[in-house]
């Protein structure tokens, strides 16, 4: 191989994939102004997971923590991924949505304030159904509020993805920062698969899911702003010059024209491939990547 | 598979708009210039395309073109209004099996699609557009979310027609691990699970549930009761200082929601 892999630099790597949600939140945010908000020892635990008994977790999956990133205020949605696969349910959909809240309010009252959300999800825990499609749905109106003021940054490290109508809502942050781990799709595979069959979709088929909805995919197609490596001070450096580049002049979510005219492009006759897809995109510039 | 295709968005759309045109000629997505309560407004609503160019949308679904007209009939909407002091209302009339399931989707991003709608909605909110969701028929996870979620009240029809869940009983059961009977017997016991819109209102979620003796075939009468719920809704919403989804927060089973809030709320002021 004529690559050379700097093993120093291998060494001093600290993934950030392999934090906890809490680790992740703390790490992004600067050294000692960190307060968690509605913490395990709040103990909120899903009412509705006790009545199916299933197990429960004192912090519900989610962490909020406030505190500030270069110094501006900042809050952090960190969702842990390991617990009931970063479903959405009541209390961590609340948590998220109310968070949020709170910033846009705090930016009516002058505390200019901005937020990053760890997306590690599956979506909606269909264990609490419409109750996380509910919270979904405020988590979205909430992220549209706030990004009028300061940015919302998504972020999702993987390995479990963003998916679901959490994958809406990443959709509506200001910038979006993915690794080559993570994946980013409205439905998942199993479930395309059990709709359409395997020939639309084949579930176990690794190289088809990273190809059309990796990280890397998405940021060469403009779906993402950013495809990082693993890495937590890379992670944290690129979120830092996101918010420093301010609310954009539009959201992604706002560019209707440019989809549609592209959309207009794609052959429906055959399937779709991912180098199909990065020709009618637009191959786009990796920004600033360290590396 | 065995995809019915449903025409109530449809009809109810033509029924309270009293036939008039779609401003666009777009076959799955219908924007509609009528009058609320005498005032002008936009009336919308995805329906079936049997012929649609992406063959994962042909049910109704909506899929990656529906989501990204869905967002240029509000956009166009809030832009119309931009210097106007009375913005006027948006209706969504909302009959919607499903978000479009397929590889195309997902390799052109249909996320992306969706948050263009519910982003479009939910800005319209924010800049005083009144944003009425009336629920006919299906209302189902991300579609629901494109079209309709993000309405200052929701208002469905009593009917076993008329559904909103977070996914179809097939997919929700391989998802969980469990058989498609043991789902309908946890459901039955566990609100947020159920599928009915009984159980559903119990979530606090809708303003009204409104009784229509056959959905599928109103009459005069019935057109006359739900036009005048969407004034009641529109009147509602005017009376408002609050233009977030807060008026969702009251439902019985919707306690945790509230709990979660009030310490948020509490510890927010002592962090900052």
């Amino acid at each position: 191989m004529t690559t050379e892999i700097d093993i120093e630099q291998l060494l001093r790597r600290d993934s950030f994939i392999e934090r906890s949600a809490r680790s992740r939140a703390q790490a992004l945010l600067d050294p000692g102004t960190v307060r968690e908000l509605v913490g395990p020892f709040d103990r909120v635990s899903s009412p509705w997971l006790a009545l199916q008994n299933l197990v429960t977790q004192s912090d519900d999956g989610v962490v909020v923590a406030k505190g500030r990133l270069d110094g501006q205020p900042t809050v952090v949605l960190a969702i842990e991924g390991a617990f009931q696969g970063g479903s959405m349910g009541e209390v961590g959909g609340a948590k998220i949505a109310g968070a949020l809240e709170l910033a846009a309010r705090d930016n009516r009252r002058g505390i200019p304030t901005q937020a990053v959300i760890l997306f590690e999800t599956g979506g909606v825990r269909l264990q609490e159904a419409n109750l996380g499609l509910a919270a979904i749905a405020e988590i979205q109106s909430a992220i549209v509020d706030v990004r009028r003021y300061r940015p919302v940054i998504g972020v999702s490290a993987g390995t479990v993805g963003c998916y679901g109508g959490m994958s809406i809502a990443a959709g509506l942050c200001s910038y979006l920062v993915l690794t080559r781990e993570a994946r980013l799709g409205l439905n998942g595979p199993q479930v395309i698969e059990q709709e359409a069959g395997i020939a639309e979709f084949d579930s176990r088929n690794r190289a088809l899911i990273w190809g059309l909805t990796g990280g890397e995919q998405r940021a060469a197609t403009g779906l993402a702003d950013a495809c990082v490596a693993d890495d937590t001070a890379e992670v944290r450096a690129t979120v830092a010059r996101l918010f420093a580049q301010g609310v954009p002049a539009r959201h992604r979510s706002e560019r209707t024209s440019e989809f549609l005219a592209a959309l207009e492009q794609v052959d429906t006759e055959t399937q779709a491939a991912a180098a199909a897809v990065r020709a009618i995109y637009g191959e786009k510039q990796r920004q600033g990547d360290p590396a | 598979m065995n995809a019915t295709v449903s025409t109530r968005g449809a009809m109810w759309l033509r029924l309270l708009t009293g036939g008039a045109r779609p401003v666009h000629d777009w076959p799955s997505v219908q924007a509609v210039d009528a009058p609320l309560a005498g005032q002008a407004a936009r009336w919308i609503a995805v329906v079936p395309d049997t012929e649609n160019r992406f063959p994962r949308a042909r049910n109704g679904e909506v899929g990656l073109v529906e989501g990204w007209q869905l967002a240029r009939a509000v956009q166009e909407i809030i832009a119309l209004d931009r210097d106007a002091p009375v913005k006027r209302p948006i209706v969504a009339v909302i009959d919607v099996p499903s978000q479009a399931y397929g590889r195309r989707e997902e390799a052109y991003g249909i996320h992306q699609a969706l948050a263009g709608a519910a982003g479009a909605y939910a800005e319209a909110r924010l800049a005083g557009h009144p944003v009425i969701g009336l629920i006919v028929g299906l209302a189902m996870s991300g579609a629901f979310l494109a079209h309709g979620y993000q309405a200052n009240r929701l208002i469905a029809l009593d009917d076993p027609g008329v559904m909103v869940h977070a996914m179809g009983k097939a997919s929700a059961a391989r998802v969980t691990l469990r058989s498609v009977e043991a789902l309908e017997k946890l459901a039955a016991s566990v609100p947020p699970m159920a599928y009915d819109i009984k159980n559903y209102a119990s979530l606090g979620l809708l303003w009204r549930v409104l009784r229509v003796p056959d959905p599928a075939l109103p009459d005069e009468q019935d057109i006359a009761l739900v036009h005048a719920t969407l004034q009641a809704a529109l009147a509602d919403i005017l009376d408002d200082r609050e233009r977030d989804l807060s008026g969702r927060l009251d439902g019985a089973n919707r306690q945790a929601s509230r709990r979660v809030r009030e310490l948020l709320q509490t510890q927010w002021e002592d962090a900052n």
